[in-house]
């Protein structure tokens, strides 16, 4: 952070405060989703939705075999262009 | 032309390539070296990425473990993948902006502490060194299997292919090969697969196969198969059976165990900006996903094939005979696994039958005992690490898909091997040799030492996978353990907290010693069978298995940090800002040529 003025390291130090909170915020809702499917939908809460059938077995067996493997690639995109947007709006984005 | 002309052809034009790579990207610098001169793109980063992280245990193994557990091993699906969500959000952005070549370089700086650096190298060290073993034992396994050799000579093969790609060209070699190592694995991994498929339900996608229609009964595939090994006496495969504590903890250990593995968080180093290195982790699982969501089909569907061969009329028909082992063309494998000992049968009862069933279950016995065909299991002996390797040949596929399975396994193991080497060596000849023993070293110096490290390294890696310590098959677990308890909770209260010098140290001290003592109690002490006190099967805390303990261990990493941190001193201004830079995208590009 090479800011000329103490003015604007001090603005810089703000804004990079509310882009960290920011992110930080981001994360926790994705990782409570990483864990929802997970640990939540593959195994703690299969019981639940052992009435929902998928193929021949049900629901906590397809997102324990496939569905949270899908919805964790669909969290790492959609984090990378949530950053990236993100970058952008706090100008902290690489030249 | 015969079975090894073709895998000969595989192998030897798979080989061709990697050593035509080999030649074209040699590294002339140490940022070549170690992190490719960080010039490559997402994607290609991504693919490199999954080479390196789909071991010999991905491939030959994990649709073995499923197959003949089912639903209960799911823990490997979602714990290897979904450790790459930790990476992609609490680590590999923040790591990349940081700039610096080695994992235990940014602990050493980021917790002002040369003993952080070198509890962190010996951590890496030991994660690296037991891991590796298994990958120089399968490629000797492979190499005896497909190409008649024997073990040893198919392990100095695969080490000089190693040697000439990764002494020469360090990260920039490694990227590259790993690239065309994961084109190869994942070929002979899904080819097999959509044909098995479409033998078994019509459908070309294996992952959409296994909810899909068994073809020949009507039924759904996964119900088929429930019904089938029920009346065999087996577990239900999608049903629950183990402990439900001990799944969870298991599978949260291997997601922190994989975000904390060093020669997979070093890859994104290599690419250019820390915007890639977010979109990097998302293409390694998109390549990653491709085997893994094909894996429980390749499982479930083997089930099925081996079932219905040993029972060909069904659970309430005849067993298959001796005579149609021996003589059918279609029962050919179960001859040349035979041969290997991996796979035995036996006529216990004389009545020219082998009758496959669960004999630990009294009613299964006590119904094949009124069947005529004997209280015992008759095929007495599957080894689960065949089922990949022999799936092919179970399927009656055409002759090139086995060469090409011999080729993807190969390159499952080399790729890793690789990887691993990589961080072993830059960890000797940066974080030991620079970093304590010789900071004013030339960088001709230290690229001269990275190499003969790496050429070390592959030779105490072949002596080990040529003469395996008893405790091999274990090592991956302690592998995982150690990362998940050292690596990355030191990594990740180094990006998100303000921990200080003495509470990561304690933390990472802590973390180790009790996963550590913890496995060592249950596996014996330094793996020396009989001096463990516990068992698995009969852990000391409740239900934890020595193997699930690496998300204890991060538990007491975590707790012991803050605790000593908050008693010491806080960290300085310049770590502060430190913190604060990583934490912002803007300026990576400085820091790449500020070392």
């Amino acid at each position: 952070m090479a800011d000329q003025t103490n003015h604007g390291a001090e603005a810089t130090q703000k804004s990079d405060a509310a882009y960290w909170s920011a992110n930080v915020r981001i994360i926790i809702i994705s990782l409570i989703i990483w864990a929802l499917v997970s640990f939540g939908f593959g195994i703690l809460l299969r019981p639940l939705l052992s009435g929902i059938a998928v193929g021949g077995t049900d629901l906590g067996f397809w997102f324990a075999q496939q569905g949270s493997i899908i919805v964790f690639l669909a969290l790492i995109f959609f984090y990378a262009w949530r950053m990236n947007k993100l970058d952008r709006e706090f100008g902290v984005e690489e030249e | 032309m015969d079975q090894f002309t073709i895998n000969l052809l595989f192998v030897g034009a798979s080989f061709a390539l990697y050593i035509g790579i080999a030649i074209w990207a040699r590294a002339g610098s140490t940022s070549e070296f170690y992190a490719a001169g960080r010039g490559v793109h997402p994607v290609t980063n991504g693919m490199a990425t999954a080479a390196d992280w789909m071991s010999a245990a991905s491939f030959i193994g994990m649709a073995g473990l499923i197959a003949f557990t089912g639903y209960d091993n799911s823990t490997f699906l979602m714990g290897w993948t979904g450790g790459y969500v930790l990476l992609a959000l609490l680590l590999a952005p923040y790591l990349r902006k940081f700039g610096k070549f080695t994992v235990s370089e940014f602990i050493g700086d980021r917790f002002y502490s040369p003993t952080a650096r070198v509890v962190a190298v010996i951590a890496l060290l030991v994660a690296s060194l037991t891991y590796v073993i298994g990958q120089m034992t399968g490629v000797g396994v492979a190499f005896g299997r497909f190409l008649e050799v024997s073990n040893t000579t198919g392990l100095l093969i695969g080490a000089c292919v190693v040697f000439a790609y990764a002494v020469f060209g360090g990260m920039k070699g490694v990227t590259y090969t790993q690239v065309a190592q994961y084109v190869v694995l994942i070929m002979a991994y899904t080819i097999p697969a959509v044909f098995i498929s479409l033998q078994l339900t019509g459908n070309p996608v294996p992952a959409l196969g296994l909810f899909g229609e068994h073809a020949a009964s009507g039924e759904p595939l996964l119900a088929k198969l429930d019904a089938i090994v029920a009346e065999l006496g087996f577990n239900e495969y999608t049903a629950h059976h183990g402990d439900t504590f001990n799944m969870v903890l298991f599978t949260l250990s291997l997601m922190i165990g994989t975000a904390g593995l060093p020669h997979v968080i070093m890859r994104f180093f290599t690419v250019p900006r820390v915007a890639d290195a977010r979109w990097s982790a998302g293409w390694a699982l998109v390549f990653i996903a491709l085997l893994y969501l094909t894996a429980p089909a390749v499982g479930a569907m083997a089930r099925l094939n081996i079932t219905d061969m040993m029972w060909p009329n069904g659970a309430s028909g005849d067993p298959v005979s001796v005579e149609m082992i021996e003589g059918d063309e279609r029962y050919n494998w179960m001859a040349t696994w035979q041969k290997t000992g991996l796979l035995g049968w036996e006529d216990k009862n004389g009545d020219g039958r082998i009758a496959y069933f669960n004999d630990g279950d009294a009613d299964t016995v006590a119904k094949m005992q009124a069947a005529g065909w004997g209280d015992a299991n008759e095929l007495t002996n599957f080894n689960r690490d065949i089922l990949v390797l022999a799936n092919p040949e179970i399927a009656n596929l055409p002759s090139w898909v086995i060469g090409l399975v011999a080729a993807g396994g190969l390159a499952a193991a080399l790729s890793t091997a690789a990887g691993l080497l990589l961080a072993i060596s830059s960890a000797v000849s940066h974080d030991l040799i620079k970093g304590s023993i010789n900071p004013s070293i030339s960088e001709k110096g230290e690229l001269m030492s990275a190499r003969v490290a790496m050429a070390v390294a592959i030779a105490v890696a072949t002596y080990l996978g040529l003469n395996p310590p008893g405790f091999a098959a274990q090592t991956v677990a302690l592998a995982f353990g150690l990362a998940a308890a050292s690596i990355f909770p030191a990594l990740m209260m180094g990006i998100f907290t303000k921990v200080n010098n003495k509470g990561a140290v304690a933390g990472m001290v802590a973390g180790l010693l009790v996963t550590l003592i913890y496995i060592f109690l249950h596996k014996g002490w330094f793996f020396i069978p009989d001096t463990n006190s516990f068992t698995d099967a009969n852990p000391l805390l409740g239900t934890i298995k020595s193997t699930s303990f690496g998300a204890v261990g991060a538990l007491i990493n975590f707790c012991v940090a803050f605790t000593v941190s908050k008693m010491t001193q806080p960290i300085p201004q310049e770590i502060e800002e430190l913190v604060e830079s990583v934490r912002v995208p803007r300026g990576a590009g400085v820091a790449v040529d500020g070392h």
